[in-house]
């Protein structure tokens, strides 16, 4: 379990890491919190002849809140958005799957946007990238692009992020008011990835009637399953609104595959049980708003 | 300070170091070594047509490949087979490398020896051997319909096979019982594989002095001398001339009792051949497939009691999984068949094993050894009974325990040393009754009724196991006494943090008379101790501590005899209090344990101020008598070795309450408690760290750790991202209390406690998820994935 050869880079500018890794192309690989990145190449399932070391640019290691959501950089570690209070304020949800996120210091080390590009399907921050709308934003010499979320997740451990290029931040949009978030998921040991995942957003008129309500599963597909349940549950107050019914339809969706951890019908049962709870807590959340 | 410590909580003294980063693990050794990493098989079954580094040879810091046809004639032969056995007909080992065949997912094949390990890894990856595959045997039911073959030469895949028999008082034999009795149930049951899985994996460091001739080797061991003997003998050396020493051990828990590992012999070989020292550090990626595994187990149980629950004929016949080898023999399958009958009466009993080959990593004892399988059986069938008949558990126990006034008691069956299982002490039904009242067993019911009005699911269970400890043959302990006043204790076996350093100088500095602080202890550094059995089978306190005790005892009538001289006292008279040998009652007449150690040498050159106040003690010698008398010898030390008539019998009863989630399946142990009797206790805060190291892997066992091996013989989950260790969040806080009945088979009145607090777990948990869900259980781990599918399949 040690990696094979690499050449590392450890550039001291925004600028030169995208020289760098435009440089590399697909030989190339980017090492921020390290915590998929480094088992990979210690199990020898990666093999970039090149890596190139971000931990120095500060300017990614920024949090902040901007109208139209939370932006956060490459370098931001879980931990650091898990506690800034004003992200908090601003979106809930995003604390609300960080304190699922692994352990505490895994999340120490580990990087928001780097858990986006990873891509795992069994993670959480890529369906609370989905189920908010948000975006990432990719870099190269000269050039940036905002992939939305929706285009951004391929296939497992897949995205649109493209050989060369380095995805400098992501943009987590806030909510209109009286919109509601949770997160729920049940782990066969306290911090593993999740079995079953489920994050839900239920919005509310002014008379407290669903508006629209989705939830975001991992673990269940190739990627992050997003399921429009607003029909499913009814234009209904939230304290009557048919939960139930939207868990069905979770489970009618999403495909989940059977592994040494637990077979696919569980997955299923479980996740529209997660689903329910998350739905019922958004809801609640969005009427004490 | 007092130094009466036998018995007391004293803290371990070996905490401080290791917690600081101060421990000298393998890994820490051998700055500047070459390093080895092997080519291991990636197929479970396979034959090898050819093995091409053509690739790899001009790998700059490439030091040498190494395959069979390489190894010199002792060392291609197949590994020694430690512990033969009449029933083993059909025992197997591998040869260090790979012959021709390869039979299981991770053998080796070839060692690179290169500059680093970085390098050997890129090495290992440019080599391409050419298989042929062969079908694989996964799992005991496909090795026992035998449509392939592990071992061409072994029909059936059948290594061994044992039957034994205790006939009823009325001479009836189990079968016969079963079919007179009134009640009869059959069933199966199911234990999956687990592992010892140390944080430290295996790892071997060899020094070739050329000078010298001589041979050091480091490695992580539970037993330094036979490694030792091993060695020599595998590379044709003087047995003088090789030293082993196990440095700090990073946890065993069985997997490092096997010797030698094929690396342990190969990496020694390489430093000798390289003239340059070599060390290899197996990673956890090797550990998973390629040390050793345990538990498989499918039981197949028949059972006939009568209206109060007694068991008048038990039945058992049993396949074990032994994967691919046998190097260790068939000890675990002869411990689940003989410590099956745990703490009962049965009124005849009838066991029989099979145990098979199959494509996947050996197995060897893992902590328990057999026992938390046979544990499981047994305590599964007392549940079985209890429902059958509508009778609480704990009074079907009751109905079969063997009593207090019953001791010594011979089950009639022949134990894992080829000896009697003979029970030495014990109080079962003291013992449930502590339990019980820890729990609260006879309150449950109301607690489980109040939850269920909820909607909550608890459940409550119970099991109870006997465990043969401290086997012999023997262990040594040799005590010095230096003219600083210092106790050099040490003994062979090894220490893989169960704080034999404490343990052990409590025993010295209560036999002495001498504070904690002067006492050092070493174990397992044939340097210091050349002959010793290993760290293993709760045989540690009980084989070295009684070892020591004893070796202490000759040291102290020395120095009484000595003191007794130069103070012109009777012997009798004497006293050794801190550290000083003073006459009883006049405790101003005194000479320093320091200074009797002078004078037990009579050459005394005045290195030191002890040496020179020795000399007024001197007297004036006879010059009618040698210095040294007939029958003496210089020095305050003495050597002495415990070899026990047979094994002492600790026991033990848990139980747990769980909470299962009725809708996402997720099962919570809400208590933990244990009853433990381990005889006299020489540290209670180590023996309560025993119990709970063990709870925490039986937890992992019951709920968590699977091999999980497709039917290639892949194993699916060998990384601990998916194979399932409990972290401290799912272990639960587990209360304890002892009870002590000593055992009379040894000086201090001890039993082992190792492995006790794995043994029970999974019956027990199994046993209290039952009561939750009012499903049964007869598969063991259990997930929330898999109660969901009982749920779904229950009528």
């Amino acid at each position: 379990m040690k990696p094979p050869p690499f050449d590392y880079h450890a550039p001291g500018s925004v600028a030169e890491a995208l020289e760098t890794l435009a440089e590399a192309g697909e030989h190339g690989k980017v090492l921020a919190g390290g915590q998929s990145l480094i088992p990979m190449l210690n199990m020898r399932l990666a093999a970039p002849g090149h890596i190139v070391d971000v931990n120095r640019l500060a300017e990614l290691a920024t949090v902040s809140v901007e109208s139209d959501g939370v932006r956060v950089g490459a370098l931001a570690r879980h931990a650091q958005v898990e506690r800034a209070e004003q992200v908090a304020a601003a979106q809930p949800l995003l604390r609300q799957a960080l304190r699922l996120v692994a352990h505490p210091v895994i999340r120490n080390r580990g990087t928001v946007v780097g858990s986006l590009v990873h891509a795992d399907p069994a993670a959480e921050l890529p369906a609370v990238l989905i189920l908010l709308g948000g975006s990432v934003r990719l870099a190269r010499p000269g050039a940036t692009r905002d992939v939305p979320a929706a285009g951004f997740f391929t296939g497992p451990l897949e995205s649109a992020l493209r050989p060369g290029e380095l995805a400098v931040s992501a943009l987590f949009p806030t909510l209109p008011p009286r919109s509601g978030t949770a997160f729920h998921e049940v782990s066969r040991r306290h911090g593993d990835y999740a079995v079953a995942g489920v994050a839900a957003l239920v919005r509310l008129d002014d008379d407290l009637r669903v508006v629209t309500a989705g939830v975001a599963c991992v673990s269940a597909g190739p990627v992050p399953v997003l399921v429009d349940v607003t029909e499913a549950c009814g234009h209904r107050p939230a304290a009557s609104a048919d939960w139930a019914s939207a868990a069905r339809a979770v489970r009618d969706r999403i495909e989940p595959e059977t592994d040494v951890h637990a077979s696919a019908d569980y997955r299923r049962h479980l996740t529209g049980t997660l689903a329910e709870r998350a739905l019922r807590d958004a809801a609640r959340a969005a009427s004490d708003e | 300070m007092t130094t009466k410590l036998f018995g007391e909580p004293v803290r371990r003294r070996e905490d401080p170091r290791l917690l600081t980063g101060q421990g000298r693990y393998l890994d820490d050794l051998g700055e500047g070594a070459f390093e080895a990493a092997f080519v291991r098989s990636p197929h479970a079954h396979a034959r090898i047509r050819d093995i091409d580094v053509s690739a790899a040879i001009d790998v700059d810091g490439l030091v040498a490949i190494y395959t069979w046809e390489d190894l010199p004639p002792l060392l291609a032969e197949p590994l020694p087979l430690l512990i033969p056995h009449p029933a083993l007909t059909h025992g197997r080992t591998a040869t260090p490398l790979a012959r021709d065949v390869v039979r299981h997912v991770g053998e080796p094949v070839v060692m690179v020896v290169a500059r680093d390990r970085y390098l050997a890894e890129d090495v290992c990856a440019l080599i391409t051997v050419d298989y042929e595959l062969l079908k694989p045997v996964v799992g005991v039911e496909e090795a026992a319909q035998s449509a392939h073959l592990v071992h061409a030469d072994v029909p059936g895949n059948v290594g061994a096979h044992l039957v034994q028999e205790v006939r009823s008082a009325a001479g009836l034999g189990a079968r016969e019982a079963i079919e007179a009795a009134p009640h009869t149930l059959a069933f199966r049951l199911d234990i999956e594989r687990s592992a010892s899985m140390p944080l430290e994996g295996r790892g071997v460091c060899a020094r070739w002095d050329a000078d010298d001739r001589s041979l050091r080797v480091y490695t992580s061991t539970q037993t330094s001398t036979s490694v030792r003997m091993a060695i020599a003998a595998k590379l044709g050396l003087p047995l003088p001339k090789v030293e082993v020493i196990a440095p700090d051990v990073g946890g065993g828990f069985g997997v490092k009792i096997v010797h030698p590992w094929p690396e342990e012999v190969l990496v020694p070989w390489a430093a000798i051949l390289l003239g340059h020292e070599v060390k290899w550090t197996e990673d956890r990626r090797e550990h998973f497939v390629s040390s050793a595994h345990e538990r498989a187990q499918t039981q197949f149980v028949r059972v006939g009691f009568d209206d109060a629950g007694r068991v008048l004929g038990l039945d058992v016949t049993i396949l074990h999984d032994h994967g691919a080898y046998t190097p260790y023999g068939i000890i675990v399958p002869i411990i689940t068949s003989t410590q099956l009958p745990g703490p009962y009466k049965l009124g005849a009993y009838r066991v029989e094993f099979s145990s098979v080959y199959t494509n996947t990593v050996q197995v060897t004892p893992y902590r328990g050894a057999g026992r938390p399988q046979a544990v499981f059986c047994m305590e599964r069938t007392m549940d079985r009974i209890a429902e059958h008949l509508g009778a609480d558990r704990t009074a079907v126990r009751e109905a079969n325990f063997i009593q207090p006034d019953e001791f010594p008691y011979d089950q009639g069956l022949i134990f894992q040393d080829g000896r009697p299982l003979i029970y030495d002490s014990g109080d079962y039904p003291g013992s449930l009754r502590m339990l019980k009242e820890l729990i609260g067993w006879d309150s449950f019911d109301r607690t489980k009724e109040l939850a269920a009005a909820e909607g909550r699911r608890i459940g409550i269970g119970v099991g109870c196991y006997v465990e043969g400890t401290g086997v012999g043959p023997y262990e040594g302990g040799h005590v010095q006494v230096t003219s600083d006043g210092r106790v050099h204790v040490s003994t062979g076996l090894t220490s893989q943090g169960q704080g034999h350093e404490t343990a052990f100088a409590q025993i010295a500095a209560s036999e002495l008379g001498v504070p904690l602080e002067r006492v050092s202890v070493v174990t397992g550094d044939t340097r210091r101790f050349g002959y010793a059995v290993g760290t293993f089978a709760s045989r540690a306190a009980v084989m070295s501590g009684n070892a020591i005790a004893l070796a202490c005892r000759k040291v102290r009538e020395k120095a009484l005899r000595i003191a007794a001289e130069a103070l012109e006292a009777d012997p009798g008279d004497l006293e050794i209090v801190d550290g000083e040998v003073r006459v009883v009652g006049s405790p101003g007449v005194a000479v320093p344990l320091a200074t009797v150690a002078v004078l037990s040498n009579p050459l005394r050159y005045a290195f030191d101020a002890e040496a020179g106040r020795a000399t007024q003690f001197a007297g004036t010698s006879s010059f009618d008598r040698p210095p040294v008398a007939e029958g003496e010898e210089p020095g305050l030390e003495g050597r002495d070795y415990y070899s026990p008539i047979r094994s002492t019998f600790a026991s033990g009863m848990h139980a747990a309450i769980v909470e299962t989630d009725p809708l996402t399946a997720e099962i919570r142990i809400l208590r933990y408690a244990v009853v433990h009797d381990c005889g006299n206790l020489i540290n209670p805060m180590i023996v309560e760290g025993q119990i709970h190291g063990g709870v925490a892997q039986g937890v992992g066992g019951a709920l968590y750790e699977r091999m999980a091996y497709d039917e290639h013989g892949q194993l699916l989950n060998a990384s601990f991202m998916d194979f399932l260790m409990p972290y401290a969040t799912e272990v639960p806080f587990v209360e304890t209390a002892h009870l002590q009945t000593p055992s009379p088979l040894n000086p201090l009145g001890i039993k082992g406690a190792g492995e006790a607090g794995v043994i029970p777990v999974s019956a027990v948990i199994a046993s209290a998820v039952e009561d939750a869900e009012g499903i049964r259980i007869s598969r063991m781990p259990i997930s929330p994935s898999e109660l969901f599918d009982l749920r779904r399949a229950a009528p």
